[in-house]
């Protein structure tokens, strides 16, 4: 075991040896850079994943009537896609990039916690396994919906028990992964770097963490009380035995608002990193970034029931879950607010990080805006489950979050792999995505005002239009992204050397070490100057 | 390190007590999610299927609300179940009777539970039951058809503003449909 506080005389004899070589480095390794690796690469694939599902659900809904799938497998790709998408996808990656990074930035050896580490990686692998494999059981995947409201989630049929197990078993692996998180920052940084002296990328996961082991669990409560109301004839949301399938609802927004936070957090304090850097000049505004950081995770406990305005709530409770959402736009405007004034009279340069950074701040304040539209709880009453909500929320994941880890990975790409990549390349795809982007969600809006529902396989002809413009962006986005990977493919194979400082302006202990980061880093801890 | 493996343990144990205080928060919703319907006159499933006493207070004449009935049956198939009048212009304070028929259909012996909801739910602890089939689970013969009542007075307190209110049942067979869809 190669780790900074592996216990024993092996761990020592090997310690300072060469990296392992093989299949048995991957599937043994508790290195924080093997880790951060597995699980981006893993992040890629099931983006690819996800990403064929959305292509299928694009190609049915590409015209009017059924033409490829019947409605029961077109619910089960709706479901899946936003699984995978949410729990394989943005959230390895994000977990990914923190592997790598934090201990670079804060100047710690590893993890704190590494085999847990490995364990949590190996979790979350199985867990899709077992979601994924749910598709090819009889009756099918789970076909009610990310949200897996019941009664419907409960009709499912032999996938309901997988999906239930899978998630529990994301969720363990979540909750490690934050575990280590929050052990690593509190316990193993640099003499001298107080939390205040934090690169924002650290401060936004370590927030993200405290989230996390926030809400999982009350997910996990949650399916496990569908788990007993489909086997063991409990009643929690049965109104039949006397349970409501709203509080579900309840109990499952207490858990999916912060969500959206967890996925997002992350991103924020990746271009928080990113746009200092090609401005030439120190962040704006840090310790503001911080504190709002803090209060939209604080701010994401007490909105949740704006997700189930239509249900039924008093008139206070409406008021109530209308005002604090909004609220929420005040520490975002904070940071939207931040960023731009950090490139105020900045050097400005346009390397792929920073186009992709400024997409974001631009598309994900598109998603924003949709958002307080949609708070609004007497306009939500039109825009609930119309595709317009499929508009805001893509804008924020995509644009948002998914923009924000790839101009991430053109950020540190050089520092993981030693060499410059295809800068060519590289803006090609940054264009095409952008574009394509647009292309694919923006008319959802026009689709989800003018009253179309979302999670249909068919709809009226008036719809017709947008929904092919749609799907023509969706499969220009999807093929937009072979690039990323034969981009990411040549740079890990080879190109210009890159220097320990890859950018003009490079801020941050990530920078002091040589590119590519060398298997073991700060064991012994860097002075701070 | 072994002070830093100490700093590590203790702060690990202090995030897994965290964990596992969220999980029990979760399971603490359900009674949690009970106090608030009461509290905020959404009304639980016992408040709504509670026996309330025949109010002693004159009649208000001078008001009139209409109250619809209407019946669901999730699940469907198993029982019929509809209001033999769909609605009715009561006066709040006096004592009301209204009749419903359910049918079994499910071909055997078979047992069902109506479940009361009121709408707009802020009227709905101002309806009152004093008598309701609701209360307890009903027993059909194969095929039988029956009336069933439920005796309610609208409470003179009911908010000005509110002049109808719909009761709706969702008549249940007693034996859990969850999971019944398995395979």
């Amino acid at each position: 075991m190669s780790t900074a506080y592996g216990s024993g005389t092996a761990g020592h004899v090997a310690h300072h040896g060469e990296r392992p070589r093989g299949l048995g480095r991957w599937l043994t390794t508790t290195n924080h850079k093997d880790i951060g690796t597995m699980y981006l690469v893993f992040s890629l694939t099931m983006f690819f994943v996800g990403g064929t599902l959305a292509l299928l659900i694009r190609a049915e809904l590409f015209q009017p009537g059924l033409q490829l799938f019947n409605p029961g497998f077109f619910n089960q790709l709706t479901t899946v896609h936003a699984l995978v998408m949410v729990f394989g996808a943005v959230m390895p990656a994000t977990v990914g990039l923190a592997n790598w990074m934090i201990p670079l930035q804060i100047g710690a050896a590893d993890m704190a916690l590494p085999r847990m580490n490995l364990f949590s990686f190996w979790l979350l692998f199985f867990a899709f396994v077992l979601l994924i494999s749910s598709l090819f059981m009889p009756g099918g995947a789970p076909a009610a919906g990310w949200t897996l409201y019941p009664p419907l989630v409960l009709q499912s049929g032999s996938a309901f028990p997988m999906a239930v197990f899978s998630i529990h078993l994301m969720g363990a692996s979540s909750i490690m992964g934050a575990i280590n998180v929050i052990v690593t920052i509190i316990n193993m940084r640099a003499p001298g770097m107080t939390l205040l002296k934090m690169p924002l990328f650290t401060w936004s996961w370590l927030i993200t963490a405290y989230l996390l082991i926030a809400v999982m669990p009350v997910f996990a409560g949650g399916v496990t009380m569908l788990l007993t109301d489909y086997f063991f004839k409990t009643s929690f949301f049965n109104a039949a035995g006397g349970g409501d399938p709203v509080l579900f609802q309840h109990v499952f927004w207490f858990f999916g608002h912060p969500e959206v936070y967890i996925m997002i957090l992350p991103a924020f304090g990746i271009v928080s990193e990113i746009i200092p850097t090609f401005s030439r000049k120190p962040i704006f505004g840090y310790e503001a970034m911080v504190y709002a950081i803090a209060s939209i995770a604080f701010l994401s406990f007490i909105v949740w029931a704006h997700h189930m305005f239509t249900v039924g709530m008093p008139l206070a409770g409406q008021l109530f879950f209308t005002l604090s959402t909004m609220l929420i736009a005040v520490p975002t405007g904070v940071k939207i607010f931040n960023w731009t004034a950090t490139m105020w009279r900045g050097s400005l340069s346009f390397e792929p990080p920073m186009l992709f950074a400024l997409s974001f701040l631009f598309l994900f304040t598109i998603g924003g805006f949709s958002g307080l539209m949609l708070a609004i709880a007497p306009a939500d009453f039109q825009y609930h489950d119309t595709y317009f909500v499929v508009a805001h929320f893509h804008y924020v994941l995509v644009p948002g979050a998914v923009f924000a880890i790839m101009g991430g990975v053109y950020y540190w790409l050089p520092k993981w792999t030693g060499h410059r990549y295809d800068m060519e390349l590289a803006k090609w795809h940054f264009w095409l995505t952008t574009i394509f982007v647009n292309v694919l969600f923006f008319p959802q809006h026009f689709l989800g005002l003018a009253g179309m529902p979302r999670r249909i396989p068919d709809y009226a002809t008036q719809f017709a239009d947008w929904n092919m413009v749609s799907s023509i962006g969706a499969f220009g986005f999807g093929l937009s992204q072979l690039l990323f990977v034969w981009l990411i493919v040549k740079c890990a194979r080879g190109g210009a050397p890159a220097t320990a400082g890859v950018w003009d302006w490079p801020h941050g202990l990530e920078w002091t070490v040589p590119s590519p980061a060398p298997y073991h880093t700060f064991e012994k801890a860097p002075e701070l100057k | 390190m072994p002070a830093q493996r100490t700093a590590n343990r203790a702060l690990v144990a202090r995030l897994l007590l965290m964990t596992a205080a969220s999980f029990a928060f979760g399971f603490a919703l359900v009674p949690l999610y009970g106090v608030f319907c009461e509290v905020t006159g959404i009304g639980t499933r016992a408040a709504l299927s509670r026996a309330a006493q025949a109010g002693t207070a004159v009649p208000d004449i001078g008001r009139t609300v209409v109250v619809e009935f209407t019946a669901s049956v999730p699940g469907g198939g198993r029982f019929a179940l509809a209001p033999v009048a769909v609605s009715m212009e009561v006066h709040p304070g006096q004592l009301y009777e209204a009749r419903y028929v359910a049918r079994n259909l499910a071909g055997h012996e078979s047992t069902g539970q109506a479940v009361p909801s009121i709408s707009p739910m802020r009227a709905s602890r101002y309806f009152r039951k004093t008598e309701c089939f609701c209360f307890r689970p009903q027993h059909f013969a194969p095929d039988e058809e029956r009336e069933m009542i439920v005796r309610f007075f609208v409470d003179r307190e009911l908010p000005p503003g509110i002049d109808r209110m719909t009761l709706s049942y969702a008549f249940y067979g007693v034996e859990p449909v969850a999971g019944s869809a398995t395979g």
